[in-house]
């Protein structure tokens, strides 16, 4: 335990699933509402918020639906009043939720959905993958990703403080499996700590009520739709600087904090990057460290906590340091490259100086990614840099191509 | 017994709203928030009533309305009702949905809400298509009606929701009609004051939907009862009773001829004399099977 | 940062002046009428005043010409004439 964490009196820790530790951070955040639907490999978030509430009497209310479409909805109902929401699903779930998030997107309304990563079919598949996280970003919400389960709760907590600042709902997205069903231990803040930084007792002026009362969602022209749009899409662009300042609080209660937008991973003298996500985020730092000491190469990493807002304004400053930037993307975009790295090209386009990019997929549907994968896109990134090999639209991580001539029959 | 006359002064749907000349749906709408009163919460699916409500930024509703996606309502209200409840809120939620929203698309949502038997007022108005995509069949359409994806008719019986929702053991199933508004008042007023899962369904003609005259929205309400067309009834914890408006109407002999109904409307035009026969037998079987249920326990 | 939402807010007149669809008016004939209020309960658009008399009025501006309202007085004390 850190000394600020002792000075701050937080005491509490707990080995832990990061499933739990969203359920802890639900729990904590005192949240009145939460649509609940079982799906891998998120089921036991809701498991645990169960128990806590049928054997330690909490006030929180949890409606066990019937369809995920109908998770939303409850969290959506409970918002529209305002009460704390919250709900979580993963793949197919997502997808057949996606209505409703769409419309709690356009809704502004401050939910939280944790999104527990995994592939979708056809064909069945259960293993972790990110394109079902990322998906929400195009839907009006902001996506935040972080790496471990100390930082699931944390971010959990710092979502419902951007969500109630910006009414932009915010989706926390964790690996599944590798994070959802590891234990690690995390430290939980005092509630009073908490109830602090997410204060509840606060005028709602979006909420509907019965005294002042109106209507939410009814029918607009054309000629002012696209205004709807634009301040969703101005609100989450000017929220690169609150994702940054409410990690700082974050620090300043907890000793904690994880870069906001960006952590930054022996950048100062890189010259080339690996941008990547989530839980492999920790074998991507280790790689950069083994091709400093094997190679000398000055490999560094950018990863990305938050999607939504699109950190450009940070990626810009980094970038412009560096020579050349891989971007492992564990989701595609079919026929077009990597979700992230399309945009991390998109980001950096309009820069003076700016790095080669090159888009790397692998790891979808939860094949492994070792620490040896990316130290050779380091060493490719290298190779790019001086010259010796090109860039591809995409390189692929572990596709083992003889697989697909074994299995695949040709009609 | 309310009377017209003891039916509040009070207006909680205001004038110069999006609906067509003669629409049902909002003569219900309008008694129905007579007897509910400023204390509650509407939710409406995508349907008619998302236009009826008028466009931002305006509003005929003086009622707090959230609006949700088509099959959502009865999940959006129920996580509506649970928040008022923690946050020690005391109102009536209401969701104001159409056929389409209750009989298809947002089925599965209603069962599951009343399965769990949420405190909400669930209030179909039927006015048997989908209205608002310009009238197109449901499964709360009557067979042999012309719609537009019904060109010659439709082949299939209207689907017997307020059984299915009686099915789920919920304290309180209703049918009403805004051509007998003091039952309807009634009904509301009595579901309003009940807990746990309330289903009422509204008869509620459409005038262009229909291919009705404008004029005639109530008096065609009010043959479809006189005809056995829409037996009214309530299914208070489990036994059925039906109403007063259709008291006289489940004997045969009682009732009106189907033709009264049918040629108000030009969704029946093209009828023939073996179409009115098979829907004939529709309105006997299911006008017996009321009268043997009459007073018993359903359910 | 600021925020801003959507709102709608409750106002008679939503869609404008409804008045303006009409192409024939309901005109109700006092000396008839015998304050049943029954027009008052069926009309689709709130656009009939009902006094505490339950004598009962139009309002022009918002009425939409349907016709349910002379349809229904059980004296034919409304007559719908060319607008
Ligand atoms: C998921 C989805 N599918 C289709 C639609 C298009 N849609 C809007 S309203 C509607 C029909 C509504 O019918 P009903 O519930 O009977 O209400 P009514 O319009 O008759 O009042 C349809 C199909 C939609 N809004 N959402
Ligand atoms: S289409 Fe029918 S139900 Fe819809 S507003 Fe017009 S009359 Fe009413
Ligand atoms: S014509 Fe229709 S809208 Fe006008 S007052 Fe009569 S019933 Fe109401
Ligand atoms: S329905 Fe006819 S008699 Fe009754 S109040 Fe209206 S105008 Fe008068
Ligand atoms: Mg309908």
């Amino acid at each position: 335990m850190s000394i600020i964490e002792e000075k701050k009196g937080v005491s509490n820790v707990k080995v832990v699933t990061a499933n739990e530790a969203v359920a802890l951070a639900v729990k904590c955040a005192k949240v009145d509402v939460v649509g609940a639907y079982p799906i891998s490999p998120q089921t036991s978030i809701m498991e645990y918020l169960t128990k806590y509430i049928e054997t330690e009497n909490l006030s929180m209310e949890i409606v066990r639906v019937e369809s995920e479409h109908s998770a939303m909805a409850v969290a959506m109902g409970a918002a529209s009043v305002g009460a704390r929401a919250f709900t979580a699903t993963a793949s197919q779930g997502l997808l057949y939720m996606a209505e409703m998030v769409y419309w709690v997107g356009g809704s502004r309304l401050p939910v939280v959905m944790a999104i527990t990563s995994r592939a979708m079919g056809a064909p069945w598949i259960l293993g972790n993958e990110h394109t079902d996280v990322l998906l929400p970003r195009e839907w009006g919400w902001m996506v935040l990703f972080p790496e471990h389960n100390q930082e699931v709760f944390d971010t959990i907590i710092q979502a419902y403080r951007i969500a109630d600042k910006t009414l932009i709902p915010v989706v926390v997205g964790l690996d599944g499996f590798i994070l959802s069903h590891t234990t690690m231990p995390i430290s939980i803040p005092d509630q009073s700590v908490i109830d602090s930084f997410i204060p509840k007792d606060v005028p709602k002026p979006y909420a509907l009520n019965t005294s002042n009362p109106f209507t939410h969602g009814n029918a607009v022209h054309s000629n002012v739709y696209l205004e709807f749009r634009y301040d969703i899409f101005r609100t989450i662009e000017e929220s690169e600087d609150l994702v940054d300042q409410v990690d700082k609080e974050w620090e300043k209660l907890t000793g904690r904090s994880y870069g906001g937008v960006i952590e930054e991973y022996l950048l100062d003298d890189a010259e080339v990057a690996i941008v990547v996500i989530g839980a492999s985020s920790g074998d991507a730092k280790q790689a950069a460290k083994n091709v400093r000491e094997k190679y000398g190469i000055k490999a560094g990493v950018i990863r990305l906590r938050s999607i939504r807002p699109f950190p450009v304004k940070r990626l810009s400053q980094i970038a412009s340091k560096l020579k050349a930037i891989g971007v492992f993307d564990r989701n595609m975009s079919p026929g077009l490259g990597g979700m992230i790295a399309t945009e991390v090209k998109f980001a950096l386009y309009d820069l003076k100086d700016k790095p080669i990019v090159q888009s790397y997929i692998g790891g979808l549907g939860g094949k492994d990614v070792r620490i040896v994968d990316f130290e050779k896109i380091f060493t490719e990134l290298k190779e790019i840099v001086d010259g010796r090999i090109g860039v591809q639209r995409v390189r692929w991580v572990g596709l083992d191509l003889a697989a697909v001539d074994s299995y695949f029959e040709e009609v | 017994m309310t009377s017209i006359k003891q039916l509040p002064y009070e207006e909680y749907f205001l004038a110069g709203n999006g609906s067509c000349p003669g629409c049902g749906l909002t003569i219900g709408l309008r008694n129905v928030l007579k007897a509910l009163g400023k204390e509650v919460y509407m939710v409406v699916p995508a349907s008619c009533s998302s236009v009826v409500q008028s466009p931002f930024p305006n509003s005929s509703a003086t009622v707090p309305l959230l609006n949700t996606p088509f099959a959502a309502s009865a999940a959006a209200a129920s996580g509506m009702v649970r928040a008022l409840k923690v946050m020690g809120r005391d109102s009536v939620v209401m969701v104001w949905a159409g056929d389409g929203g209750t009989f298809d698309i947002g089925l599965a949502t209603v069962s599951g809400a009343a399965e769990r038997n949420e405190d909400l007022l669930y209030i179909c108005y039927d006015n048997e298509a989908y209205m608002n995509t310009g009238g197109h069949r449901s499964s709360a359409t009557p067979l042999g009606t012309f719609t537009g994806t019904t060109p010659t008719g439709k082949r299939e019986n209207k689907k017997n929701i307020p059984l299915i929702m009686a099915a789920h053991g919920i304290p309180y199933v209703a049918t009403a009609s805004i051509a007998f508004i003091t039952d309807l008042y009634d009904k509301i007023l009595k579901a309003k004051d009940m807990k746990g899962f309330r289903y009422i369904q509204i008869f509620s003609p459409c005038t262009p939907g229909w291919l009705l005259p404008t004029e005639k929205s109530v008096e065609s309400a009010k043959l479809a009862v006189q005809t056995g067309m829409y037996p009214l009834f309530e299914i208070e914890n489990g036994i059925f009773k039906i109403s007063a408006p259709s008291k006289a109407y489940l004997k045969k002999e009682k009732r009106k001829p189907l033709t009264d109904y049918f040629k108000l409307q030009g969704r029946f035009k093209h009828l023939k004399e073996e179409d009115i026969k098979l829907i004939e037998k529709w309105v006997d079987e299911i006008s017996e099977e009321y009268a043997s249920m009459d007073g018993k326990k359903v359910v | 940062m600021r925020v801003l939402i959507p709102k709608s807010k409750p106002s008679k007149g939503a869609v404008g002046k409804t008045g303006l669809w009409r192409t024939s008016k309901p005109v109700v004939n006092h000396d008839k009428c015998i304050k049943c209020v029954i027009c008052w309960a069926f009309c689709p658009e709130t656009t009939i005043f009902r006094f505490q008399d339950n004598s009962v009025d139009i309002d022009y501006e918002y009425c939409k010409g349907c016709g349910v309202c002379a349809n229904e007085c059980p004296v034919n004390a409304i007559e719908m004439v060319e607008d």
